[in-house]
């Protein structure tokens, strides 16, 4: 045993012999062979846009930071936290102006949590869907936050009776603004200041952010420097104008803020290629808004027939939950896809049956199936080309 | 005189709980004036938070020139940034058109969006005066107010949107088939 060991270290220092590694250094960086990284589509403005997440190379549930998606409407600001302060005004008895430092002195939580932006899977709305997961389904990363839960503060400032809303400011060229109902900022929203075991990075709003637990990603606002309570939603652009939900009758569904349950394969998907028949893993992402996920099933034959995926544990609530399922390609053409049920019992529902209800203009808060066609050859595709 | 003390008696005793909820940690200070004034901006859909100042459409016509049109067009027809008048009566159609004019339900949101993040790689730089003005412009471009109408903080709010109705709330779950138990 110790023999074969010791040969085995022989023959390695017979490949790399004398070779010295490179030194040590502050800040880690990843193996050059690896690759992934986000895409950004092109805008008129490269200060606005958006970046999504590599979901088809990624492992386990959580998302790097520097692969976290990105939705941008006025630059990144690079912001001194020295000089950085959230006020909590409005109907309250004590107007308070609060530092970071402030800020980090307070009891914190720590939670890992998906955040989707709501105009995820955009594209699966239109006749001809999205190529590649990372393109269809991109705009959702989960990463483990750390903050102060916002009741604490609301607490610290004595909300008057009346309050039903507090309307949260950005500290964005464009100073990102939506209205929160009070009672989501009692019940689990949260100040982060951290991002899986670091500072946020500027691009996920330095030095503080809104997080609120499984709505959709503009309300979660960045660069936070205002919270003011009030007694009515303000109709900000970015919940009017915009976010907001366009239904064949006319009328726009307002304050859509929950995402609903959703899931995707992201091995095999579109864009990559099986080298030949065999015995592989399908495997994939599921989360939910409203909880955790409960079950994943697959169909690999068009959606005739389907079966249960096994669940990675921990599942959490509203997070990442991998699933997987050995297949044999057997070189014939194949249909795959999957459905998520969380734990609401809600069942993530088909694209035809998301647009049979709300028509093809709605734009945002897609959570239909996505189906992948496995081409005899090996080559994955979307089905609606 | 004893009418307000009573009154103000009642809400005394009305919200003596909430009184004697007393901040537990101590941290942070009031907000400075100028915090209020940088950080507070936020205007409400009756009109609460506008600054005093008035504009006309001719005013903003002028200022939409030389600020607005080289991103929106000389007319708000759209370029680099969107489009900003047109498509009433398009949102039940295959090709909804969501301007200003046809979509925005609330004339506030204008001025409060102009003011807050326009123009785009300069935000802020209008005075109150100016963004009434343009918002005026924009308003008459989509006839929704005349040439001579005049954009302060009491007439905005006032300001009817075609489209105010348009909204209704979420009601999801609107889709999908009851789970089936394993």
């Amino acid at each position: 045993m110790g023999g074969g060991l010791l040969a085995q270290q022989k023959a390695l220092a017979i490949e790399t012999p004398g070779k010295l590694g490179i030194p040590l250094g502050p800040y880690g960086d990843r193996s050059p062979y690896e690759k992934a990284v986000r895409w950004r589509r092109d805008t008129k403005t490269p200060e606005t846009g958006s970046s999504f997440t590599p979901l088809q190379d990624s492992v386990g549930t959580l998302t790097p930071s520097s692969l976290h998606y990105e939705r941008h409407h006025a630059g990144i600001p690079l912001i001194d936290p020295a000089q950085h302060r959230l006020i909590i005004h409005g109907m309250v008895d004590r107007p308070l102006s609060l530092s970071v430092a402030e800020i980090k002195r307070l009891p914190s939580v720590t939670r890992i949590m998906v955040l989707e932006c709501g105009g995820n899977s955009g594209s699966e709305w239109a006749a001809t869907t999205g190529t590649d997961v990372q393109r269809s389904f991109g705009l959702v990363s989960c990463s483990e936050w750390t903050g102060v839960p916002l009741s604490l503060l609301l607490k610290e400032v004595g909300v008057q009776p009346g309050a039903s809303w507090v309307i949260a400011e950005g500290a964005d060229a464009c100073r990102m603004e939506r209205s929160v109902p009070l009672a989501k900022a009692m019940d689990d929203a949260l100040i982060a200041y951290g991002q899986n075991g670091e500072a946020l990075r500027p691009a996920q709003g330095y030095p503080m952010r809104l997080l609120l637990p499984g709505w959709e990603g503009n309300t979660n606002v960045k660069w936070l420097h205002s919270l003011k309570l009030t007694d009515q939603a303000y109709m900000a652009r970015d919940e009017t104008a915009k976010y907001s939900d366009l239904m064949p009758d006319g009328k726009a569904r307002i304050f859509t803020y929950r995402m609903e349950a959703k899931s995707v394969i992201t091995f095999p998907s579109g864009g990559q290629k099986l080298p030949g028949a065999g015995l592989y893993e399908l495997t994939g992402l599921a989360w939910s808004g409203s909880g955790r996920i409960e079950r994943v099933e697959i169909t690999t034959d068009g959606g005739k027939t389907w079966v249960d995926a096994k669940l990675h544990e921990p599942r959490l609530p509203i997070a990442f939950t991998r699933f997987r399922l050995p297949w044999r390609f057997d070189g014939r053409e194949a249909v795959i896809a999957s459905r998520a049920t969380d734990e609401t019992g809600y069942l993530q529902p088909s694209r035809e049956a998301l647009i049979a209800v709300r028509g093809t203009n709605s734009g945002y808060h897609f959570n239909g199936m996505k189906f992948w066609k496995v081409h005899a050859d090996g080559t994955v595709t979307n089905v609606e080309v | 005189m004893w009418r307000c003390n009573a009154i103000a008696l009642i809400i005394l005793t009305v919200s003596l709980p909430l009184a004697a909820q007393s901040p537990t940690f101590g941290v942070g200070r009031p907000p400075t004036p100028e915090e209020f004034r940088e950080l507070a901006t936020a205007i409400a859909p009756d009109g609460g938070g506008l600054p005093e100042g008035s504009g006309n459409v001719a005013a903003g016509r002028e200022i939409f020139a030389a600020q607005c049109a080289r991103c929106h067009g000389p007319k708000a027809e759209g370029d680099v940034g969107p489009v900003l008048v047109g498509g009433q009566g398009t949102l039940r159609t295959a090709r909804p058109l969501k301007t200003v004019g046809s979509f925005w339900p609330y004339a506030t949101t204008l001025w409060d969006y102009i003011n807050r993040a326009m123009p785009f790689d300069k935000p802020g730089l209008l005075k109150p005066s100016e963004v009434y003005a343009v918002a005026a412009y924009i308003l008459n471009l989509n006839g929704i107010i005349g040439e001579a109408d005049v954009m302060d903080a009491k007439t905005l709010p006032k300001v009817r949107m075609p489209n105010r109705d348009g909204f209704v709330p979420d009601p999801r779950p609107d889709v999908g088939e009851k789970a089936r138990k394993p």
